[in-house]
């Protein structure tokens, strides 16, 4: 490829597209940190219960003929109301066994959700209209996609009242006791599976938050989630699993990262990489954090007592 | 003196292994009381029974009302439990420990609680931002009985607060909740190894061999007596 002249505005489109990426990412894996805290697994599902989550949106705006907003709120409720249910009924009875129980359970959870998807509305590609439109903001020779400028207000939003929660509310104070020492919670008078089921409801929104932010740039589609699970997988993991601003620095540093690999390979740099690569390398961000540093760029390592 | 907790035949059990077998005692309000016992007499899991932490036969009273379900439920009741091994929330800050000791509140006066607090254990006023994780362990478990106060507490159950820490620690610890037991009529059922301390700051005391109620009586007269000498005072 013939190296081309530096062009700044072509970077700043690149960054902000990564950010916009990485805001979803980080959404995503604030739900796997907020269940891996709680529960102690990954769950698998949560790619594929944003991707429900998404149909769902959808549905009420093209079978319903509700306007986006109203849709969108609602999609959040119903996401939220799911996530509990299935701490409820499919997360609860296996809690407290072994953890390959629960990822178990997950796993089947995903190729239920992925399933019922198809059935219910085929496996055809459908277009989930972007609530900031199709236009593109100018700033300066800056040329971007109002969806991105969009996804990132949102994304800053979602974590910024997620934050407020955990930090300045009664329940959020109880969310963080239950989530690491459950026992002690309960002396105090916390009902700690209701809190666990709170969290589960919790991580499904920012899901929904994340599957309908991603349709409008991929396509909505059964299997949509599949590699933005992958990217949150990686972005929790370099941030720490157990570490909420771990996500979602991890989910920016990923985003922007794979973008600028973008951007240098068609400047000369890195001439090999194409977005192909891109999930190959969050693979190898996973592998290489857990080999280096287990805990993450914001995890505290983990001390075993002898 | 009324009455505040009755246990009555309580049983109960880890699995296959039978921790208590038969345990009755009262608790009366405004009392300190004693469980002395050597180890796997089941002194703990008395106070487990109590708050619901472990599964239990038998029947366990609080002012006249019996008490079923699990710990969530017993500090709705108004027992505070102090687990062996302090029982501090380590990742999370001294003031956020001390909000949860009032999670079951509703009234809007946990701010001054927490200044009542900060009046018994002047140091918590200028460290309330520190993980707890990172205090003394004489720190916690200053801070383990102050998260119980917080929940403005009918009956508190300590377990084992002298284990581990220096003797001037544990002295100031107890004198604390001497203070509290006579300033503000504080209700304390206490386990604890150091029988000398237990039968100083307690009125009565029970004595538990092998998950039943041994000997019970008055602290003073406990004291003298020849089997509680030898076993647990050492002399």
């Amino acid at each position: 490829m013939i190296a081309a002249e530096f062009d700044f505005a072509y970077l700043m489109q690149q960054i902000v597209s990564g950010l916009a990426a990485g805001g979803i990412y980080a959404l995503l894996a604030l739900a796997l940190v907020i269940i891996h805290r709680s529960t102690g697994v990954i769950n698998f599902a949560q790619g594929e219960m944003a991707t429900l989550s998404a149909y769902i949106c959808w549905a009420l705006i093209a079978s319903h003929g509700w306007a986006y907003w109203p849709a969108f709120v609602a999609t959040l409720v119903l996401s939220f109301a799911g996530g509990i249910a299935v701490h409820r009924v499919v997360i609860r009875p296996v809690e407290g066994g072994s953890v390959l129980r629960i990822v178990i359970v997950t796993i089947g959870l995903l190729i239920a959700i992925n399933g019922f998807v198809i059935w219910q509305w085929s496996g055809e590609p459908q277009q989930l209209e972007s609530p900031f439109g199709t236009n593109v903001v100018t700033i300066g020779d800056v040329v971007v996609l109002s969806h991105y400028i969009g996804t990132i207000a949102v994304a800053v939003a979602i974590v910024l009242l997620l934050w407020l929660l955990f930090r300045f509310t009664k329940v959020g104070l109880a969310l963080r006791a239950a989530a690491v020492n459950p026992d002690e919670a309960r002396l105090v008078g916390v009902r700690v599976t209701w809190m666990l089921a709170l969290g589960w409801g919790l991580a499904a929104t920012l899901g929904a938050v994340a599957g309908v932010m991603t349709a409008p740039i991929v396509g909505l589609d059964p299997n949509m989630m599949a590699a933005v699970l992958i990217y949150a997988f990686a972005a929790a993991v370099l941030g720490g699993i157990d570490s909420p601003m771990g996500a979602v620095v991890g989910g920016l540093l990923l985003g922007v990262i794979l973008s600028l690999l973008t951007y240098m390979s068609q400047y000369g740099a890195f001439d090999w990489y194409s977005e192909e690569l891109s999930l190959p390398i969050a693979l190898l961000v996973i592998l290489v954090v857990l080999l280096v540093k287990p805990s993450g760029l914001f995890g505290k390592p983990e001390v075993k007592r002898v | 003196m009324r009455t505040l907790l009755e246990l009555d035949s309580v049983a109960a059990r880890y699995g296959p292994v039978q921790a208590l077998r038969d345990v009755s005692l009262t608790v009366g309000e405004g009392e300190v009381v004693a469980v002395l016992g050597a180890n796997g007499a089941g002194k703990t899991t008395t106070l487990r029974a109590i708050s619901g932490t472990v599964s239990r036969s038998g029947s366990i009273e609080l002012d006249g009302q019996l008490l079923k379900g699990g710990p969530e439920a017993a500090a709705r009741a108004g027992i505070a439990h102090v687990p062996e091994g302090r029982g501090t929330f380590v990742d999370l800050t001294v003031v956020e420990n001390l909000k949860l000791g009032a999670y079951t509140r509703r009234d809007r006066q946990v701010k001054r609680d927490i200044q009542r607090i900060e009046a018994y254990f002047p140091w918590i006023a200028e460290r309330g931002g520190q993980r707890a994780g990172t205090l003394s362990g004489g720190e916690q478990q200053m801070l383990a009985l102050g998260r119980a106060l917080m929940s403005r507490p009918r009956l508190l159950l300590l377990d084992e607060p002298s284990l581990g820490l220096a003797p001037l620690v544990v002295r100031e610890f107890f004198r604390t909740v001497r203070e509290l037991n006579e300033k503000e009529g504080l209700t304390v059922l206490l386990v604890e190894q150091d029988a000398r301390i237990a039968l100083s700051i307690s009125s009565r005391a029970y004595v538990l061999e092998v998950g039943r109620v041994a000997l019970a009586g008055a602290s003073d007269e406990l004291r003298e007596n020849e089997g509680v000498r030898r076993s647990y005072l050492g002399y």
